[in-house]
């Protein structure tokens, strides 16, 4: 900040000629106008994931500096159930709820794409899961799960008469774990369909009109043309996707805060729950490196998996 | 032709003949494009609207589902509102939460901007790089850094401090701003600031006067993200913020509101009611800059 006031203050005191060559001379202006943005980005983001990595090693605790002790939290979340039980309802969370939120976004993105009176007012109003603060809706779907007052075991019970007992959707294990994926797709079919939207509308309409002539059928357009040029933006998109929802926090702990019995626990939350709740943040540190390498493999494989035979089809083709 | 059964079977008619068209038929077009919409709306819209009607409804109706009819309201009432309004300290909430995403939103608009403009227009040896390590940074999720920020912010002095929100929101505002802003520049003219070169002005009139104004769009859509995105953090909202009275909104509602175990369902989806109408009416406001920012930054 210090650097950007000083030219400012500069233009009043000394004369506006030497400053006013200073500012038009070009690797001084370059670093004033990446200092603020790099500043902020290498004080808060760089350097905090480097400290992560180091809290990792050490056992710190709040209020106590930690010494290094080598892998001793790797070694003990090795044996802790709980940690691997983060880890597995963490890749699984990430994998249902993302093929949920690319199925039905896609699909919705495919409906939009058609033509129908009051487009632009229906494609506000899919985005609204999307911007409203996620704890909110959360807290929404935390009071459509309720055990007594669930307005989906309402539904089932008193007016169409499928069940008898109410759906207990957050008390047992599995049901908890598949009532928060749906909360988690709910949230993420608005971003995945009007990403996807913006990629078919790029489409050109004359590839369709060619395959139609052709006779090719519905599905066969969609399987040659749609599929192979939404690929790129997919791969972008996908790979967004999995790193937000891999890392997710807020959904699981609005709504069950990793009950019950820890059954969902995911590994942000379990990092939340030991590091600062616990206050033991060495091991809470070492949860979330542990993310680390999940991410980078979740990464290249989406990335890379959907680039490549975009480019493999880009080849084919020439 | 008026039941989905019968779509497949059309399908492979029109791909036998081309010239048959059936796919456009009025029936089809029902079962295949508007019902499935009509589902997708119902389904994205409920939990917005059991929170709506919820945060209305008495206490008496709200857990007596034999007598009253869920889904509708037989005698509103505001206690809820009034409840949050009075008894709570939610004003002082939304005043926080507005004070935090105001600036966070302004320190990363003036950031990026800069930024943007040193990268796209000031073009120097590396300046590529130095865009892709501020896109790199946008892919380091909050929940890997919150743990280790805790520790910076308290060595800053920070900790239960709004201004600790308002510094630490750029991480992922910054590499956000920064990418949907070089996208604008390059969308203007470069000749325009060839002439005011060659007029005699300096680079930063040049930024003031003329990139700027020509920006506008976008920066009025980087700023209602920046806004929504602030307003809608909490992760580290609830690591670094102690005292009741510097939570932000979304923070609060879960941590002061839910207390017992008998939950105040009624105040609890009003406090949501209220903390999500600010976000949507700006949304709705800029419906066509959010779509446009966000498609604009997934093409980039």
């Amino acid at each position: 900040m210090s650097v950007t006031t000083l030219p400012s203050r500069g233009v009043a005191v000394r004369q506006p000629g030497w400053i006013a060559r200073l500012l038009d001379y070009k690797p001084f202006l370059i670093v004033m106008c990446l200092a603020p943005a790099i500043g902020l980005l290498t004080v808060f983001l760089t350097y905090p994931l480097g400290l992560g990595v180091w809290l990792a090693f050490t056992d710190t605790t709040i209020g106590r500096r930690g010494i290094y002790i080598g892998l001793e939290n790797f070694q003990y979340l090795w044996t802790d159930p709980l940690w691997w039980g983060a880890v597995f309802y963490s890749v699984f969370y990430t994998a249902i709820a993302t093929f949920g939120k690319f199925a039905l976004g896609f699909w919705l993105a495919l409906l939009l794409n058609n033509h129908f009176p009051l487009k632009s007012l229906l494609r506000a109003i899919v985005l609204l899961p999307w911007i409203v603060p996620t704890v909110l809706s959360a807290l929404a779907f935390w009071w459509i799960y309720d055990p007594q007052f669930s307005i989906i075991s309402y539904l089932l019970v008193d007016v169409l008469g499928v069940r008898s007992t109410n759906i207990d959707f957050l008390g047992t294990p599995w049901s908890a774990r598949f009532s928060l994926i749906v909360a988690n797709i709910w949230r993420g079919i608005p971003f995945v369909a009007i990403s996807l939207l913006a990629g078919l509308q790029t489409i050109s309409p004359s590839l369709y009109e060619a395959a139609m002539l052709d006779g090719a059928s519905a599905w066969q357009r969609f399987r040659y043309i749609t599929f192979p040029m939404m690929m790129p933006i997919l791969a972008i998109v996908m790979t967004f996707s999995i790193i937000f929802t891999f890392t997710d926090f807020q959904l699981v702990y609005a709504i069950t805060r990793g009950g019950p019995v820890n059954s969902t626990h995911l590994l942000a939350t379990l990092a939340f729950q030991r590091g600062i709740a616990g206050g033991e943040l060495g091991e809470g540190a070492a949860i979330a490196v542990s993310m680390i390498p999940f991410l980078v493999f979740a990464t290249l494989f989406s990335y890379f998996g959907l680039a490549r035979r975009k480019w493999q089809q880009g080849e084919a083709n020439d | 032709m008026t039941d989905v059964a019968a779509s497949p079977g059309n399908t492979n008619v029109a791909s036998a003949t081309p010239d048959t068209m059936a796919w456009d038929s009025r029936a089809r077009r029902v079962m295949m494009i508007y019902l499935p919409l009509a589902c997708f709306v119902l389904i994205l819209l409920f939990p917005f609207y059991w929170m709506a009607i919820t945060s209305f409804k008495p206490n008496a109706e709200l857990l007596n589902y034999k007598e009253h009819n869920p889904f509708w309201i037989s005698s509103p009432t505001l206690a809820h509102i009034k409840h949050l309004l009075f008894n709570t300290a939610y004003p002082t909430w939304l005043k926080t939460t507005m004070f935090v995403a105001i600036g966070s939103t302004f320190l990363s608009l003036f950031a990026s901007t800069l930024a943007a403009y040193a990268i796209e227009r000031l073009r120097f040896r590396g300046s590529p790089y130095v865009g892709l390590g501020i896109y790199l940074a946008y892919l380091v999720p909050p929940s890997i850094l919150f743990i280790p920020l805790a520790t910076v912010i308290v060595q800053f002095g920070l900790f239960d401090s709004p201004m600790a929100l308002i510094l630490v929101y750029p991480t992922f505002l910054v590499p956000f701003c920064t990418w949907l802003l070089i996208g604008y520049f390059k969308s203007i003219p470069y000749e325009l600031e060839e002439c005011a070169l060659v007029d005699g002005a300096t680079r930063l009139q040049i930024l003031r006067r003329i990139t700027l104004p020509l920006a506008v769009p976008g920066l009025i859509s980087a700023g209602i993200f920046s806004f929504t995105l602030s307003w809608n953090e909490f992760i580290y909202a609830l690591a670094f913020i102690q005292s009741g009275a510097n939570k932000t909104v979304p923070v609060a509602i879960l941590t002061e509101l839910v207390t017992g175990d008998v939950y105040q369902w009624g105040a609890l989806m009003a406090g949501s009611l209220l903390g999500s109408l600010p976000v949507a009416l700006f949304y709705s406001l800029f419906v066509d800059y959010y779509v446009s920012s966000l498609t604009g930054a997934v093409k980039e």
